[in-house]
């Protein structure tokens, strides 16, 4: 909440940031050059190593939401709200990204964009939770009453996930079964694993730079906030208008 | 007037008169029960007063089911396939629209401050909102069901039906009076509720629907024999769900409706 902490997230944010791209280069040559050609699936495989990362971060981003809405409940300390609402909002980004990339791999290899499959459904059902998140805030002037909401469905969402996993999972499964947390190891070659450890990295990158962008922007309109509330009101720019424009006669 | 002195009166009653009803903000039980007597009582009277909450919504839910006749083609044998979702479709937009109701003529009539300025703690007032809204959804079902049997030929004098409409029911009211009090309290009110309780209760209707086809199922071919085994698990599943989410919202009532 002071000037300190925004230095220093600028300056995570202005190291960070060149090294993400970096990474993210380096993780595109792996994904294209680096990485075998899957003899079943062919390129498209490739988008596997976009994905997976993207899931990943995705669930680490609603992690994020789930854990800084208890913190938020217990310390009041409008940090907290601030992280949870920015991860939110970037793992909803993150989300839809899983879902497009996920529909791009599944026309060429499953010969449709959409099917309803346990993960699919699932992970459609926690996008669909998380945009009613961030809708919320936007429905809630007050911005201590919509933090104690968003934190309570925060919390709620989190402990509906098990509940979700387990009635799709129930419901239906058709969705290829995990090839790297396996009992007897990953089953996949060194160099995609190599590849996919790449991209998990990256997108971990990637996901902590927009948070702390997100989180900077965030801070700058709630100073611009405060400070429009302690102003004195604008004084209208021309001498004759003696009450703005927008008013209505 | 009367409410007044029945919420206050355990508070006012016999042995430790004020450190009954808030010691640590955690009130006796009895006090509790007496206190949620009451509000239910409070809020069945106004409802009986102006009927508005069941009555509309018990037709919206018939007409659920009318459309849905139209948009499926029900001949006996596709039926099957699609009665479950309906009833539970029927049931889920009928809810939602009685939850909304429930909270937002509290927000609208400002009667909300006046509700948490009663000697009741948080969790007892979503308690008591939960039971009222547990009634006016129940009366909604007793009524449907009978109309869902005729309509859609199914048999549904089934004792598992019953428990699995219960569990779904609770399931269902649990999560969406928490959710409800959150929607009152923002500018969208009767929207924002769908938006936030729908993808929630996911599991809940899931559930629900599976365990409903199960039990017509068994119960429209008695001859197949142990039909109702595939219920079970579902039904855990609600179970699990309406104690964790009723012993979330109890604890969460707190930090939404505080001012």
């Amino acid at each position: 909440m002071t000037p300190r902490t925004d230095h220093r997230l600028g300056l995570a944010v202005r190291v960070g940031a060149p090294l993400t791209a970096l990474l993210a280069l380096a993780s595109l040559w792996a994904d294209w050059f680096y990485a075998p050609q899957d003899t079943v699936q062919g390129p498209a495989q490739r988008i596997f190593y976009v994905h997976v990362p993207l899931a990943w971060t995705a669930f680490l981003a609603f992690g994020v939401v789930c854990v800084a809405s208890v913190a938020y409940l217990v310390t009041r300390r409008g940090g907290w709200d601030l992280l949870a609402r920015c991860a939110a909002e970037v793992g909803v980004v993150l989300c839809t990204a899983v879902l497009a990339t996920g529909m791009l791999w599944g026309k060429p290899v499953w010969g449709t964009w959409w099917t309803w499959d346990a993960r699919l459904t699932s992970t459609l059902v926690l996008w669909l939770i998380y945009v009613a998140y961030v809708m919320l805030r936007g429905m809630v002037e007050d911005r201590e009453r919509a933090a104690r909401y968003a934190a309570v469905l925060g919390i709620v969402g989190a402990l509906d996930i098990p509940f979700i996993h387990f009635a799709v999972l129930w419901w239906r499964t058709l969705h290829p079964q995990p090839v790297v947390v396996r009992a007897d190891g990953p089953a996949l070659p060194p160099t995609m694993l190599a590849t996919l450890m790449l991209g998990l990295i990256t997108m971990t990158a990637v996901f902590v730079t927009l948070l702390l962008l997100r989180i900077r922007v965030e801070r700058a309109a709630e100073r611009l906030e405060d400070a429009a509330e302690g102003a004195p009101a604008l004084t209208p720019i021309h001498p004759q208008l003696e009450r703005p424009l927008w008013t209505a006669s | 007037m009367q409410l007044t002195s029945t919420l206050a009166a355990p508070a006012r009653e016999g042995r430790g008169a004020h450190a009954s009803a808030h010691t640590n903000g955690v009130p006796r039980l009895p006090d509790a029960l007496a206190q949620i007597r009451a509000l239910v009582a409070k809020d069945l009277l106004a409802e009986w007063r102006g009927r508005d909450v069941v009555a509309s919504t018990g037709v919206f839910a018939l007409l659920v089911l009318v459309i849905f006749a139209f948009a499926f083609d029900l001949r006996a044998e596709s039926a099957l396939l699609v009665t479950p979702g309906a009833l539970w479709v029927a049931f889920a937009f009928a809810t939602t629209l009685a939850l909304g109701r429930t909270m937002a003529l509290e927000a609208e009539r400002g009667t909300l401050e006046g509700l948490l300025l009663c000697p009741a703690s948080a969790g007892t007032i979503f308690f008591a909102k939960l039971l009222t809204n547990l009634v006016f959804t129940t009366a909604l079902e007793v009524v449907l069901l009978p109309v869902f049997a005729i309509f859609f030929n199914a048999p549904v004098l089934h004792p598992a039906l019953f428990l699995v409409v219960a569990l779904g029911t609770l399931g269902l009211v649990g999560t969406g009076t928490l959710l409800a009090a959150i929607a009152a309290g923002t500018r969208a009110r009767e929207i924002l509720l769908p938006v936030l309780l729908f993808p929630i209760s996911v599991p809940v209707l899931i559930a629900a629907v599976k365990a409903t086809a199960a039990v017509l199922d068994a119960a429209g071919s008695p001859a197949s024999g142990s039909g109702l085994a595939g219920v079970l698990p579902w039904l855990q599943l609600l179970a699990g769900y309406d104690v964790l989410f009723a012993a979330a919202g109890y604890l969460a009532f707190e930090y939404v409706v505080e001012q």
